[in-house]
């Protein structure tokens, strides 16, 4: 049976109650929204970017704890990092949070994200904990309009 | 419903008026449906999610399996026992419902996938004849998108206006702004009778009754109403009449569009196909009589008739007395909820059927539906496919617990528990 305390851990309700880099971002460049028309959660996220590193990253929105907790997150952990990290960074989050990171494997890239394993045994959840991950990633693309999760 | 003698305590009652819901020994009626037996998470399964389908009893699971091992064939056209077995059972079930709900006439029984397709069916077929540019059509503000899309569909086809009457703060309908939104110009009026999202009650009898003052045709939104209130399209005078089975016991696929069989008459077909003609050359196609015209192909067979079993498993009960036991249900659910500190109720209205919509402090509903879920408990989340609800009362979700018949009290005791469980994780 899967453990609420495992998906409900600390710093992810810690996290959704404070959320960090939460505003908009006076010089971003780019910008995309991301909506997941199920559960109606919206986020915005802002990036400024030079080159292809991420000198700064914003967002904003309305969503469920497990949502609102991964942007913050998100933005603290790409933050200076390059396009290319980030990338590499969502799709090791994403092997996380379906089941295929195995838990004796190597996280440690991962960081402070690796609080989000519990939401592989959820997984009407991931969709949660992914929607600002797919939003970062089409502000990185730079594609217009409003991302969903459908 | 209950009439103003039931609500009275027992001790004022009249002599003659029946215990609210006595008739109803719930336990029994839980015995009736093999799902609820199963454990979720290792807890027994507490299911509150009727709003959006209920489950089913034995007797309508058996029904459909009959069908299969026994009748099936296809109806209206085979000569052979089986095809006159199968017929006789289908056009059996159209009966019941016509009875179910005192229609004058079996053959304004229309069988269909279920409310959305009916009203898809009269907005493209009574809509697209009577609707013109310039034309309005007015719903409320409490629809369901399925009572919301097809109409906006078919005002921007033709260039007609989509009207919205506004409802209270308590989710009530404001009645006299609906009157001033009825004009020379509106051509239908298309209104819920039970809001899925709030569980208001509308006043359809008096919508009706305005409506008709300027011979506009009225569209009732049964869907969640047939399940909790005794419905008679007669008594109402509605024109048009949609529910689905599968919210009131029945299997999914299979619903109702009741019509005046003038009004029926008066329509085109919305589907060409088999069984809807009476003859056909490459010149002309002569179709066939009520209600056969609306009903192009191969019917759900099996879905009717699970649907005829369904309905005559709560007549064995009355919806008299179901509506009754319901309304006390809701009630203890509403007192108990609302004493949980940070419970925001959202719909509060006077007369409600079935659905407990809530907030609670600033969590957000998705994250309280998967906790109760570890309880076993089974509701809803989110905007429940009435998103202009949730932006009248400016928020994106709800949770929302919803009943049956065979809920219980101790289900409700451990919603509550539940509820406390949600605050404890995010204390």
């Amino acid at each position: 049976m899967p453990d609420l305390r495992e998906l409900y851990q600390e710093v992810i309700l810690e996290h959704s109650k404070a959320p960090r880099n939460y505003r908009e971002l006076a010089t971003a460049n780019h910008r995309a929204e991301g909506y997941n028309p199920l559960c109606g959660d919206h986020f915005t996220v802002y990036l400024d970017l030079e080159g292809d590193s991420i000198r700064d990253v914003s967002f904003q929105g309305s969503g469920c704890a497990i949502s609102k907790a991964s942007a913050s997150l998100m933005t603290q952990s790409v933050k200076g990092k390059t396009t290319a990290q980030a990338a590499r960074l969502f799709d090791q989050f994403h092997k996380l949070v379906t089941g295929q990171s195995p838990a004796n494997g190597n996280r440690a890239e991962l960081g402070k994200l690796a609080v989000f394993s519990g939401v592989s045994e959820f997984p009407v959840r991931v969709k949660c904990a992914t929607l600002a991950w797919h939003t970062l990633h089409a502000s990185l693309e730079g594609k217009q309009g409003t991302v969903s999760t459908e | 419903m209950t009439t103003a003698a039931e609500r009275l305590p027992r001790e004022f009652r009249p002599a003659d008026v029946r215990d609210a819901g006595a008739e109803i020994d719930v336990q029994k009626v839980r015995r009736d449906f093999p799902i609820l037996r199963q454990r979720v998470h290792g807890r027994a399964l507490v299911y509150l999610d009727n709003a959006a389908t209920s489950q089913k009893p034995q007797v309508v699971i058996d029904a459909i399996r009959r069908y299969y091992e026994r009748d099936n064939a296809n109806i209206h056209r085979g000569v052979h026992f089986l095809s006159e077995h199968a017929t006789e059972e289908y056009e059996g079930a159209r009966r019941k419902v016509q009875s179910f709900f005192n229609a004058a006439d079996a053959s304004e029984i229309i069988f269909v996938r279920g409310a959305t397709e009916a009203i898809n069916l009269v907005a493209q077929t009574y809509g697209r004849t009577n609707v013109h540019a310039g034309d309005e059509v007015l719903i409320t503000a409490m629809e369901h998108h399925s009572n919301i899309v097809p109409w906006q569909i078919l005002c921007e086809e033709k260039g007609a206006r989509l009207r919205v009457a506004p409802i209270s703060d308590t989710g009530e309908l404001l009645l006299e702004d609906f009157e001033k939104l009825l004009g020379p110009r509106t051509k239908i009026v298309a209104v819920t009778q039970v809001s899925n999202a709030l569980g208001t009650i509308t006043p359809v009898q008096r919508i009706i009754e305005i409506a008709h003052r300027g011979n506009i045709p009225v569209l009732v939104d049964g869907a969640q109403a047939v399940p909790h209130l005794k419905v008679d399209v007669q008594a109402l005078g509605c024109d048009f009449y949609v529910f689905s089975g599968h919210k009131v016991y029945g299997p999914t696929g299979i619903g109702v569009l009741y019509g005046k069989s003038a009004l029926l008459d008066a329509m085109p077909p919305y589907q060409g196909g088999g069984d809807m003609i009476s003859s056909v050359t490459f010149e002309k196609t002569i179709y066939n009589k009520l209600p056969y015209k609306f009903e192009a192909g191969t019917p759900h067979v099996a879905g009717a008739i699970g649907l005829g079993a369904a309905i005559e498993y709560v007549n064995g009960f009355g919806m008299d007395n179901i509506a009754a036991y319901e309304h006390e249900l809701l009630a203890y659910a509403t007192e108990a909820v609302s004493a949980i500190p940070g419970i925001r109720l959202i719909g509060t209205a006077k007369e409600k059927a079935g659905v407990l919509s809530f907030l609670l402090d600033s969590i957000h509903p998705h994250d309280i539906g998967t906790i109760l879920d570890q309880e076993g408990i089974a509701i809803r989340t989110g905007h429940h496919c009435a998103q202009p609800v949730m932006q009248r009362f400016g928020i994106a979700a709800t949770a929302r617990a919803s009943f049956a018949l065979y809920n219980t009290r101790e289900e409700v005791d451990a919603l509550v528990e539940g509820i406390q469980k949600v605050r404890e994780v995010f204390a």
